[in-house]
Protein backbone atom coordinates (compact mmCIF):
# COMPACT_ATOMS: atom_id res chain seq x y z
CA UNK A 1 0.00 0.00 0.00
CA UNK A 2 3.13 2.16 1.26
CA UNK A 3 4.85 1.44 -2.13
CA UNK A 4 1.91 2.15 -4.21
CA UNK A 5 1.05 5.60 -2.83
CA UNK A 6 4.62 6.32 -3.43
CA UNK A 7 3.88 5.01 -6.95
CA UNK A 8 1.14 7.33 -7.61
CA UNK A 9 2.23 10.26 -6.17
CA UNK A 10 5.49 10.30 -8.48
CA UNK A 11 2.64 9.55 -11.18
CA UNK A 12 0.27 12.65 -10.15
CA UNK A 13 3.61 14.92 -10.02
CA UNK A 14 4.74 13.70 -13.15
CA UNK A 15 1.17 14.31 -14.95
CA UNK A 16 1.30 17.95 -13.59
CA UNK A 17 4.86 18.88 -14.60
CA UNK A 18 3.53 17.15 -17.95
CA UNK A 19 0.97 19.46 -17.98
CA UNK A 20 3.08 22.33 -17.00
CA UNK A 21 5.78 21.85 -19.61
CA UNK A 22 3.01 21.22 -22.33
CA UNK A 23 1.73 24.58 -21.62
CA UNK A 24 4.54 26.24 -21.53
CA UNK A 25 5.76 25.31 -24.61
CA UNK A 26 3.01 25.06 -26.79
CA UNK A 27 0.26 27.86 -26.04
CA UNK A 28 0.26 28.98 -29.56
CA UNK A 29 -0.19 25.83 -30.85
CA UNK A 30 -3.88 25.78 -31.41
CA UNK A 31 -3.31 29.34 -32.69
CA UNK A 32 -0.81 29.04 -35.54
CA UNK A 33 -2.36 28.32 -39.30
CA UNK A 34 0.31 25.68 -39.95
CA UNK A 35 0.54 26.45 -43.44
CA UNK A 36 -0.73 29.74 -44.23
CA UNK A 37 -1.06 31.32 -47.98
CA UNK A 38 1.84 32.97 -48.77
CA UNK A 39 3.04 35.25 -52.19
CA UNK A 40 6.40 34.86 -53.57
CA UNK A 41 7.60 38.32 -54.15
CA UNK A 42 11.04 39.76 -55.20
CA UNK A 43 11.65 37.45 -57.97
CA UNK A 44 13.33 40.34 -60.42
CA UNK A 45 14.48 43.68 -59.07
CA UNK A 46 12.87 45.75 -61.49
CA UNK A 47 10.17 45.39 -63.68
CA UNK A 48 11.91 44.55 -66.74
CA UNK A 49 14.77 41.57 -66.95
CA UNK A 50 16.36 44.12 -69.27
CA UNK A 51 14.95 44.91 -72.11
CA UNK A 52 11.45 42.12 -71.76
CA UNK A 53 8.69 42.90 -69.20
CA UNK A 54 9.51 40.89 -66.19
CA UNK A 55 7.23 38.22 -63.91
CA UNK A 56 7.72 41.23 -61.67
CA UNK A 57 5.23 44.08 -60.33
CA UNK A 58 6.23 47.53 -58.82
CA UNK A 59 3.25 47.94 -56.75
CA UNK A 60 0.04 49.44 -55.80
CA UNK A 61 0.32 53.49 -56.10
CA UNK A 62 4.23 53.04 -57.05
CA UNK A 63 5.47 55.35 -59.81
CA UNK A 64 8.02 54.23 -61.46
CA UNK A 65 10.31 56.62 -63.74
CA UNK A 66 12.28 54.57 -66.19
CA UNK A 67 15.17 56.23 -68.07
CA UNK A 68 16.98 53.80 -70.68
CA UNK A 69 20.07 54.57 -72.30
CA UNK A 70 21.55 52.23 -75.22
CA UNK A 71 25.04 53.36 -76.34
CA UNK A 72 26.53 53.10 -79.84
CA UNK A 73 28.44 49.81 -81.02
CA UNK A 74 31.70 49.34 -78.69
CA UNK A 75 33.20 48.22 -81.66
CA UNK A 76 33.13 51.69 -83.56
CA UNK A 77 35.88 52.24 -82.17
CA UNK A 78 38.07 55.33 -79.97
CA UNK A 79 36.70 57.69 -81.93
CA UNK A 80 33.08 57.15 -81.12
CA UNK A 81 34.72 56.72 -77.76
CA UNK A 82 33.41 52.90 -78.04
CA UNK A 83 29.95 53.55 -78.53
CA UNK A 84 29.33 56.23 -75.97
CA UNK A 85 29.21 58.78 -78.66
CA UNK A 86 25.78 58.31 -79.74
CA UNK A 87 22.89 57.30 -77.49
CA UNK A 88 19.37 56.25 -78.26
CA UNK A 89 16.88 56.54 -75.06
CA UNK A 90 13.44 56.12 -73.60
CA UNK A 91 11.97 58.27 -70.96
CA UNK A 92 9.38 56.77 -69.44
CA UNK A 93 6.65 56.28 -66.78
CA UNK A 94 4.98 53.12 -65.27
CA UNK A 95 1.99 53.52 -62.42
CA UNK A 96 1.28 50.60 -60.26
CA UNK A 97 -2.91 50.86 -60.32
CA UNK A 98 -2.86 47.67 -57.82
CA UNK A 99 -0.80 45.08 -56.94
CA UNK A 100 -1.22 42.73 -60.27
CA UNK A 101 -1.99 45.73 -62.63
CA UNK A 102 0.55 48.07 -63.80
CA UNK A 103 0.04 50.64 -66.92
CA UNK A 104 2.81 52.34 -68.43
CA UNK A 105 3.83 55.04 -71.68
CA UNK A 106 7.22 55.72 -72.72
CA UNK A 107 8.76 57.60 -75.29
CA UNK A 108 11.81 56.21 -77.24
CA UNK A 109 13.90 58.76 -79.81
CA UNK A 110 14.70 55.67 -82.22
CA UNK A 111 11.68 56.12 -84.10
CA UNK A 112 10.39 59.01 -82.42
CA UNK A 113 8.59 56.36 -81.12
CA UNK A 114 5.81 56.20 -78.08
CA UNK A 115 4.80 53.08 -76.45
CA UNK A 116 2.03 51.95 -74.26
CA UNK A 117 1.16 49.08 -71.80
CA UNK A 118 -1.03 47.28 -69.72
CA UNK A 119 0.68 44.25 -67.73
CA UNK A 120 -1.65 42.25 -65.69
CA UNK A 121 -0.98 39.66 -63.34
CA UNK A 122 -3.53 36.77 -63.83
CA UNK A 123 -1.61 34.45 -61.23
CA UNK A 124 0.44 34.89 -58.75
CA UNK A 125 3.28 32.36 -57.34
CA UNK A 126 2.50 31.53 -53.69
CA UNK A 127 3.35 28.96 -51.27
CA UNK A 128 1.24 27.33 -48.44
CA UNK A 129 -2.56 27.58 -48.19
CA UNK A 130 -5.23 25.36 -49.96
CA UNK A 131 -4.50 26.44 -53.72
CA UNK A 132 -1.20 27.77 -54.37
CA UNK A 133 0.72 28.39 -58.16
CA UNK A 134 4.04 27.29 -58.70
CA UNK A 135 4.65 29.85 -61.09
CA UNK A 136 3.21 33.20 -62.33
CA UNK A 137 1.83 33.71 -65.34
CA UNK A 138 1.58 37.74 -66.13
CA UNK A 139 -0.12 39.06 -69.86
CA UNK A 140 1.67 42.11 -71.54
CA UNK A 141 -0.29 44.11 -74.35
CA UNK A 142 1.31 47.15 -76.21
CA UNK A 143 1.01 49.33 -78.76
CA UNK A 144 3.46 51.64 -80.51
CA UNK A 145 3.59 54.38 -82.29
CA UNK A 146 5.71 55.89 -85.36
CA UNK A 147 5.64 59.54 -84.94
CA UNK A 148 8.41 60.30 -87.95
CA UNK A 149 6.92 62.37 -90.55
CA UNK A 150 5.54 60.44 -93.21
CA UNK A 151 8.28 59.06 -95.99
CA UNK A 152 6.03 60.05 -98.53
CA UNK A 153 3.68 62.48 -97.78
CA UNK A 154 2.32 62.88 -101.19
CA UNK A 155 0.71 59.45 -101.36
CA UNK A 156 -2.66 58.87 -98.45
CA UNK A 157 -1.16 58.31 -95.28
CA UNK A 158 -2.99 56.74 -92.73
CA UNK A 159 -3.04 57.48 -89.27
CA UNK A 160 -3.01 53.65 -88.46
CA UNK A 161 -0.16 52.91 -90.25
CA UNK A 162 2.15 54.56 -87.55
CA UNK A 163 1.16 51.46 -85.08
CA UNK A 164 1.96 48.57 -84.10
CA UNK A 165 1.20 46.08 -81.57
CA UNK A 166 2.62 43.73 -78.71
CA UNK A 167 0.96 40.85 -76.70
CA UNK A 168 3.23 38.99 -74.57
CA UNK A 169 1.96 35.87 -72.04
CA UNK A 170 4.99 35.37 -69.43
CA UNK A 171 5.32 32.66 -67.24
CA UNK A 172 7.81 32.77 -64.21
CA UNK A 173 9.02 31.16 -61.42
CA UNK A 174 11.31 32.45 -58.43
CA UNK A 175 13.09 28.96 -57.73
CA UNK A 176 14.98 29.75 -54.89
CA UNK A 177 15.97 33.14 -53.46
CA UNK A 178 19.02 33.71 -55.67
CA UNK A 179 17.34 31.89 -59.24
CA UNK A 180 14.41 32.94 -60.75
CA UNK A 181 14.03 32.37 -64.43
CA UNK A 182 10.53 33.15 -66.97
CA UNK A 183 9.61 32.39 -70.48
CA UNK A 184 7.35 34.77 -72.73
CA UNK A 185 6.28 33.88 -76.26
CA UNK A 186 5.72 36.72 -77.42
CA UNK A 187 3.51 38.20 -80.27
CA UNK A 188 4.33 41.52 -82.69
CA UNK A 189 2.25 42.97 -85.52
CA UNK A 190 3.25 45.74 -87.59
CA UNK A 191 -0.01 47.38 -89.10
CA UNK A 192 2.56 48.35 -91.70
CA UNK A 193 5.94 47.25 -93.01
CA UNK A 194 8.36 48.85 -94.79
CA UNK A 195 8.89 46.33 -98.01
CA UNK A 196 6.64 43.50 -99.10
CA UNK A 197 9.36 41.12 -98.19
CA UNK A 198 8.31 41.79 -94.32
CA UNK A 199 6.13 40.11 -92.11
CA UNK A 200 3.42 42.10 -90.68
CA UNK A 201 3.16 39.66 -87.63
CA UNK A 202 6.28 37.89 -86.10
CA UNK A 203 6.38 35.59 -83.14
CA UNK A 204 8.85 34.94 -80.45
CA UNK A 205 9.58 33.29 -77.24
CA UNK A 206 11.67 35.63 -74.43
CA UNK A 207 13.35 34.44 -71.38
CA UNK A 208 14.84 35.88 -69.16
CA UNK A 209 16.81 34.63 -65.68
CA UNK A 210 18.07 36.27 -63.06
CA UNK A 211 21.20 34.62 -60.83
CA UNK A 212 21.70 36.93 -57.33
CA UNK A 213 25.42 37.66 -56.72
CA UNK A 214 24.56 39.60 -53.33
CA UNK A 215 21.31 41.26 -51.44
CA UNK A 216 22.01 44.48 -53.69
CA UNK A 217 23.52 42.82 -57.38
CA UNK A 218 22.22 40.63 -59.32
CA UNK A 219 23.17 39.17 -62.64
CA UNK A 220 20.63 38.53 -65.07
CA UNK A 221 19.79 37.39 -68.68
CA UNK A 222 17.56 38.51 -71.31
CA UNK A 223 17.08 36.61 -74.59
CA UNK A 224 14.32 36.58 -77.36
CA UNK A 225 14.55 33.90 -79.54
CA UNK A 226 12.15 35.05 -82.93
CA UNK A 227 10.61 32.49 -84.66
CA UNK A 228 11.42 32.53 -88.01
CA UNK A 229 9.59 29.59 -89.77
CA UNK A 230 6.59 29.68 -87.62
CA UNK A 231 6.11 33.52 -88.51
CA UNK A 232 6.69 32.90 -92.25
CA UNK A 233 3.94 29.58 -92.23
CA UNK A 234 1.45 31.41 -90.40
CA UNK A 235 1.83 34.55 -92.62
CA UNK A 236 1.53 32.51 -96.16
CA UNK A 237 -0.89 29.79 -94.31
CA UNK A 238 0.76 26.95 -95.30
CA UNK A 239 -0.71 27.41 -98.66
CA UNK A 240 0.65 25.89 -101.85
CA UNK A 241 -0.51 29.10 -103.81
CA UNK A 242 0.82 31.94 -102.07
CA UNK A 243 4.99 29.80 -103.39
CA UNK A 244 6.92 32.56 -102.39
CA UNK A 245 9.59 31.49 -101.41
CA UNK A 246 12.89 33.81 -102.10
CA UNK A 247 14.51 36.01 -99.51
CA UNK A 248 12.25 37.40 -96.35
CA UNK A 249 13.14 40.27 -94.00
CA UNK A 250 12.87 38.11 -90.70
CA UNK A 251 16.01 36.03 -92.25
CA UNK A 252 18.08 39.22 -91.02
CA UNK A 253 16.13 39.85 -87.96
CA UNK A 254 18.99 38.98 -85.16
CA UNK A 255 17.96 37.41 -81.76
CA UNK A 256 18.30 40.23 -79.36
CA UNK A 257 20.62 39.34 -76.32
CA UNK A 258 21.15 41.41 -73.72
CA UNK A 259 23.68 40.66 -70.21
CA UNK A 260 24.09 42.95 -67.24
CA UNK A 261 23.70 43.47 -63.58
CA UNK A 262 21.22 44.88 -61.54
CA UNK A 263 22.32 47.22 -58.47
CA UNK A 264 19.67 48.57 -55.99
CA UNK A 265 20.93 51.13 -53.94
CA UNK A 266 17.67 52.01 -51.79
CA UNK A 267 15.22 53.85 -54.32
CA UNK A 268 17.03 53.35 -57.35
CA UNK A 269 17.57 50.05 -60.00
CA UNK A 270 20.45 50.35 -61.91
CA UNK A 271 20.64 47.96 -64.94
CA UNK A 272 23.46 47.92 -66.80
CA UNK A 273 23.94 45.78 -69.23
CA UNK A 274 25.60 44.88 -72.98
CA UNK A 275 23.43 43.77 -75.71
CA UNK A 276 23.13 43.85 -79.32
CA UNK A 277 19.56 45.16 -79.79
CA UNK A 278 18.74 49.20 -79.79
CA UNK A 279 15.29 48.76 -79.52
CA UNK A 280 13.66 49.65 -76.01
CA UNK A 281 10.30 48.19 -76.31
CA UNK A 282 9.34 45.22 -77.79
CA UNK A 283 8.30 46.33 -80.86
CA UNK A 284 11.52 47.62 -81.71
CA UNK A 285 13.93 44.79 -80.06
CA UNK A 286 12.66 42.02 -81.88
CA UNK A 287 11.68 43.32 -84.96
CA UNK A 288 14.39 45.91 -85.33
CA UNK A 289 17.75 43.83 -83.92
CA UNK A 290 20.28 43.63 -86.69
CA UNK A 291 23.58 43.58 -84.68
CA UNK A 292 25.53 40.49 -84.02
CA UNK A 293 27.33 39.51 -81.14
CA UNK A 294 29.73 37.05 -82.60
CA UNK A 295 30.77 39.94 -84.53
CA UNK A 296 31.42 42.33 -81.98
CA UNK A 297 28.47 44.35 -82.32
CA UNK A 298 27.50 44.98 -78.96
CA UNK A 299 26.08 47.91 -77.34
CA UNK A 300 26.80 49.14 -73.61
CA UNK A 301 23.43 50.40 -72.23
CA UNK A 302 21.65 50.95 -69.18
CA UNK A 303 18.10 51.08 -67.42
CA UNK A 304 17.60 53.38 -64.55
CA UNK A 305 14.79 52.91 -62.26
CA UNK A 306 13.65 55.15 -59.53
CA UNK A 307 10.25 54.73 -57.97
CA UNK A 308 8.43 57.13 -55.92
CA UNK A 309 5.44 56.01 -53.64
CA UNK A 310 2.57 58.14 -54.91
CA UNK A 311 -0.02 56.88 -52.77
CA UNK A 312 0.22 56.11 -49.12
CA UNK A 313 -1.74 53.74 -47.29
CA UNK A 314 -2.56 56.06 -44.52
CA UNK A 315 -4.52 53.97 -41.71
CA UNK A 316 -1.28 52.05 -41.15
CA UNK A 317 -0.56 55.28 -38.66
CA UNK A 318 -3.50 55.46 -36.76
CA UNK A 319 -1.96 52.00 -34.90
CA UNK A 320 0.87 54.91 -33.83
CA UNK A 321 -0.70 56.48 -31.18
CA UNK B 1 -6.02 3.76 -2.99
CA UNK B 2 -9.60 4.81 -4.21
CA UNK B 3 -8.51 8.24 -2.76
CA UNK B 4 -5.53 8.62 -4.54
CA UNK B 5 -6.83 7.57 -8.08
CA UNK B 6 -9.59 10.23 -7.58
CA UNK B 7 -6.90 12.71 -6.47
CA UNK B 8 -4.94 11.91 -9.40
CA UNK B 9 -8.07 11.95 -12.06
CA UNK B 10 -8.85 15.81 -10.54
CA UNK B 11 -5.24 16.79 -10.64
CA UNK B 12 -5.60 15.34 -14.27
CA UNK B 13 -8.86 17.20 -15.33
CA UNK B 14 -7.97 20.51 -13.15
CA UNK B 15 -4.65 20.64 -15.32
CA UNK B 16 -6.45 20.28 -18.27
CA UNK B 17 -9.25 22.92 -17.08
CA UNK B 18 -6.86 24.86 -16.31
CA UNK B 19 -4.70 25.14 -19.14
CA UNK B 20 -7.17 24.80 -21.52
CA UNK B 21 -10.27 27.36 -20.57
CA UNK B 22 -8.19 29.89 -18.66
CA UNK B 23 -5.62 30.50 -21.95
CA UNK B 24 -5.85 34.09 -23.08
CA UNK B 25 -5.22 33.89 -26.79
CA UNK B 26 -5.85 36.48 -29.54
CA UNK B 27 -4.45 36.27 -33.29
CA UNK B 28 -5.11 39.88 -33.99
CA UNK B 29 -2.44 41.56 -31.87
CA UNK B 30 -0.55 44.77 -32.66
CA UNK B 31 2.98 45.33 -33.89
CA UNK B 32 4.46 48.47 -34.59
CA UNK B 33 8.19 49.77 -34.78
CA UNK B 34 9.86 52.52 -35.91
CA UNK B 35 13.46 52.57 -37.59
CA UNK B 36 13.70 55.80 -38.57
CA UNK B 37 16.01 59.05 -37.82
CA UNK B 38 13.16 61.17 -38.55
CA UNK B 39 13.93 62.03 -42.38
CA UNK B 40 12.04 59.41 -43.63
CA UNK B 41 9.25 57.50 -42.25
CA UNK B 42 10.65 53.72 -41.60
CA UNK B 43 7.59 52.66 -39.73
CA UNK B 44 5.94 48.98 -39.80
CA UNK B 45 2.42 47.43 -38.90
CA UNK B 46 1.24 44.08 -38.01
CA UNK B 47 -1.64 43.17 -36.95
CA UNK B 48 -1.76 39.64 -37.00
CA UNK B 49 0.46 38.96 -34.22
CA UNK B 50 -0.05 35.53 -32.55
CA UNK B 51 0.03 35.39 -28.94
CA UNK B 52 -1.37 33.63 -25.75
CA UNK B 53 -1.24 34.71 -22.02
CA UNK B 54 -1.56 31.86 -19.50
CA UNK B 55 -3.03 34.04 -16.66
CA UNK B 56 -2.36 31.16 -14.25
CA UNK B 57 0.99 30.66 -14.31
CA UNK B 58 2.09 33.82 -16.15
CA UNK B 59 3.21 32.33 -18.99
CA UNK B 60 3.54 34.57 -22.20
CA UNK B 61 4.05 33.89 -26.16
CA UNK B 62 4.08 35.92 -29.02
CA UNK B 63 4.45 35.06 -32.80
CA UNK B 64 4.88 37.65 -35.68
CA UNK B 65 5.27 37.15 -39.32
CA UNK B 66 7.91 39.15 -40.64
CA UNK B 67 6.07 39.16 -44.34
CA UNK B 68 2.93 40.28 -42.58
CA UNK B 69 4.53 43.81 -41.98
CA UNK B 70 2.78 46.73 -44.10
CA UNK B 71 4.65 49.40 -44.84
CA UNK B 72 3.51 53.25 -46.48
CA UNK B 73 5.94 51.88 -49.59
CA UNK B 74 6.14 48.84 -51.23
CA UNK B 75 10.03 49.06 -51.71
CA UNK B 76 10.85 49.77 -47.74
CA UNK B 77 8.57 46.44 -47.53
CA UNK B 78 10.89 44.66 -50.03
CA UNK B 79 13.78 46.00 -48.52
CA UNK B 80 12.51 45.34 -45.12
CA UNK B 81 12.11 41.46 -45.72
CA UNK B 82 14.63 41.15 -48.47
CA UNK B 83 17.59 42.88 -47.04
CA UNK B 84 17.26 43.32 -43.67
CA UNK B 85 14.98 40.57 -42.02
CA UNK B 86 15.88 38.28 -45.12
CA UNK B 87 11.92 37.18 -44.02
CA UNK B 88 12.29 33.62 -45.77
CA UNK B 89 15.45 32.33 -43.94
CA UNK B 90 13.83 33.67 -40.76
CA UNK B 91 10.36 34.37 -41.80
CA UNK B 92 9.30 34.68 -37.77
CA UNK B 93 10.10 36.66 -34.62
CA UNK B 94 8.91 35.09 -31.67
CA UNK B 95 9.08 35.81 -27.71
CA UNK B 96 8.71 33.38 -24.67
CA UNK B 97 8.54 34.56 -21.69
CA UNK B 98 7.28 34.92 -18.00
CA UNK B 99 5.67 37.92 -15.98
CA UNK B 100 7.95 37.85 -13.20
CA UNK B 101 5.45 39.38 -10.63
CA UNK B 102 2.63 38.25 -11.19
CA UNK B 103 1.07 38.44 -7.92
CA UNK B 104 0.45 41.74 -8.67
CA UNK B 105 -2.07 41.11 -11.29
CA UNK B 106 -5.94 40.48 -10.80
CA UNK B 107 -7.33 39.13 -13.72
CA UNK B 108 -10.93 38.81 -12.31
CA UNK B 109 -10.91 42.32 -10.94
CA UNK B 110 -10.70 45.30 -13.24
CA UNK B 111 -7.99 47.54 -13.12
CA UNK B 112 -4.83 48.66 -14.84
CA UNK B 113 -1.53 46.39 -13.64
CA UNK B 114 2.22 47.24 -14.63
CA UNK B 115 3.80 43.96 -15.29
CA UNK B 116 7.41 43.12 -15.84
CA UNK B 117 8.16 40.40 -18.40
CA UNK B 118 11.18 37.95 -18.72
CA UNK B 119 12.20 35.84 -21.41
CA UNK B 120 13.79 34.90 -24.76
CA UNK B 121 13.05 37.40 -27.80
CA UNK B 122 13.81 36.04 -31.26
CA UNK B 123 14.66 38.11 -34.04
CA UNK B 124 16.26 37.55 -37.58
CA UNK B 125 17.40 34.38 -35.60
CA UNK B 126 19.16 35.79 -33.10
CA UNK B 127 17.98 35.09 -29.62
CA UNK B 128 18.35 37.24 -27.05
CA UNK B 129 17.35 36.99 -23.54
CA UNK B 130 15.25 40.48 -22.33
CA UNK B 131 13.28 42.19 -19.48
CA UNK B 132 10.85 44.67 -20.30
CA UNK B 133 8.25 46.83 -18.84
CA UNK B 134 4.65 46.25 -19.57
CA UNK B 135 0.84 46.97 -18.85
CA UNK B 136 -2.17 44.92 -18.29
CA UNK B 137 -5.05 46.51 -18.17
CA UNK B 138 -8.25 43.65 -17.10
CA UNK B 139 -12.01 45.23 -18.36
CA UNK B 140 -14.34 42.96 -17.83
CA UNK B 141 -13.71 39.92 -20.30
CA UNK B 142 -11.24 41.36 -21.78
CA UNK B 143 -7.66 41.36 -21.37
CA UNK B 144 -5.11 44.05 -22.54
CA UNK B 145 -1.69 43.75 -22.49
CA UNK B 146 0.51 46.09 -23.90
CA UNK B 147 4.31 47.10 -23.58
CA UNK B 148 6.94 49.91 -25.84
CA UNK B 149 10.40 48.72 -25.90
CA UNK B 150 13.98 49.25 -27.58
CA UNK B 151 15.87 46.82 -29.42
CA UNK B 152 19.26 47.65 -31.03
CA UNK B 153 19.77 46.12 -34.20
CA UNK B 154 23.31 44.97 -33.79
CA UNK B 155 22.18 42.71 -31.12
CA UNK B 156 19.85 41.03 -33.78
CA UNK B 157 22.59 41.21 -36.68
CA UNK B 158 20.84 43.07 -38.59
CA UNK B 159 23.23 45.31 -40.04
CA UNK B 160 22.85 48.83 -41.57
CA UNK B 161 24.78 49.79 -44.52
CA UNK B 162 26.55 52.80 -44.68
CA UNK B 163 24.67 54.67 -47.36
CA UNK B 164 21.35 54.69 -45.54
CA UNK B 165 23.09 55.75 -41.81
CA UNK B 166 21.45 58.85 -42.16
CA UNK B 167 18.29 57.91 -42.68
CA UNK B 168 18.19 53.86 -40.47
CA UNK B 169 18.34 54.03 -36.93
CA UNK B 170 20.56 51.90 -35.38
CA UNK B 171 17.76 50.95 -32.42
CA UNK B 172 14.18 50.21 -33.39
CA UNK B 173 11.21 51.23 -31.16
CA UNK B 174 8.69 48.40 -30.89
CA UNK B 175 4.85 48.82 -29.62
CA UNK B 176 3.32 45.57 -28.81
CA UNK B 177 -0.90 45.71 -28.25
CA UNK B 178 -2.95 42.52 -28.19
CA UNK B 179 -6.35 42.14 -26.67
CA UNK B 180 -6.94 38.85 -25.52
CA UNK B 181 -9.97 37.17 -25.21
CA UNK B 182 -10.34 33.41 -23.13
CA UNK B 183 -9.68 30.61 -25.85
CA UNK B 184 -12.49 27.46 -25.26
Amino acid sequence: MRKNTLKFTALLFSIISFNTVFAQDDLLSGLEDKNPKQYVNNAFKSSRVINGHSMEFIGKGVLDTRILHRFGLINSGYTNFYGLDQANMRLGFDYGVTEDLTVGIGRSNVGKEYDGFIKYRVVHQSVGGKHHSPVSVVLVTGMTLNSTPWANPDRTNYFSSRLAYYNQVIIGRKFTEAFSWQISPTHVHLNIVPTQYDLNDVFAVGTGARIKISKRTAFVVDYHYVLKNLSKNLFFGGDDDNSYSGPLQIDNYVNPLSVGFDIETGGHVFQLHFSNSTGMNEKAFITNTSNKWGKGEIRFGFNLSRVFTVSKKKELHTSKN
Amino acid sequence: MKKIIILALAVISFNNINAQTKLLTTKTGKAWFDAGTGLEDITGTNKSVLSALNPATGDMQFSILIKGFEFWSQLLQEHFNENYMESDKFPKSTFKGKITNLDKVNFAKDGTYPVIVKGTLEIHGVKNDIEKKGTIIVKGESVDASSEFTVTMDDYKIAIPSVVKDKLSKTAKIKINCTYTQSK
